[in-house]
């Protein structure tokens, strides 16, 4: 799994069926200080409800994904999974 | 999924039988603010209406396979959607969850 932030939407009318009425963010990459991890994004079919500006977790597998959507031939990779309330980082600690 | 621009189409009579009927794209990557993110590709085109010009949303390796109909066709990348909608806030720095971590 990935940290991210959600940073903006992408609507579809013509695309493939599967996508249809699935909402898709897009999600950049960040490190545990909340930081942007360079240009690094994502665009995830979000399952658990995030908006943007917020830190998610996203499942970046394509049979994990498939498991999550319970569909096993879903042409899908990436998906929101989980909305980040804290992140600790021990490694900087003294 | 990421974001592509169609740059082109391209039409190949010899390929592999498993992709008879595909349509080509030639895709160039984007990243999250629409520049330009390295060397363009060829996709399949699962939407089956992109054409150039388009904004698109792609998938890639195996996904790229499960696109079709009949689906596992040996592609590595195939555009899953026209965007008509990109919005995008670039709200740099840490955000308040993150703040909540490294201060604890």
């Amino acid at each position: 799994m990935i940290l991210g932030r959600v940073c903006g939407t992408v609507v579809s009318t013509v695309q493939h069926p599967f996508y249809a009425g699935k909402k898709q963010l897009m999600v950049r990459y960040c490190t545990p200080d909340g930081a942007f991890d360079g240009e690094k994004y994502v665009v995830a079919v979000d399952l658990v409800g995030a908006g943007v500006g917020e830190t998610v977790i996203v499942e970046d597998e394509g049979n994990s994904a498939r498991q999550l959507m319970g569909a096993t031939n879903a042409p899908i990779r990436s998906v929101i999974v989980g909305i980040v309330d804290q992140v600790t980082d021990t490694s900087e600690s003294p | 999924m990421k974001l592509g621009r169609v740059i082109g189409t391209l039409v190949a009579s010899v390929k592999p039988e498993a992709m008879r009927g595909l349509k080509f794209l030639i895709v160039r990557p984007l990243t999250a603010e629409l520049a330009d993110d390295g060397e363009p590709f060829v996709a399949t085109d699962a939407s089956a209406q992109a054409t150039s010009g388009d904004l698109v949303t792609y998938e890639a390796s195996r996904e790229a396979a499960l696109c079709h109909d009949p689906w596992f066709v040996p592609v590595d990348h195939a555009v899953v959607g026209i965007v008509d909608q990109h919005a995008y806030s670039d709200e740099g720095g840490p955000s308040k969850a993150a703040d909540q971590g490294s201060a604890s």
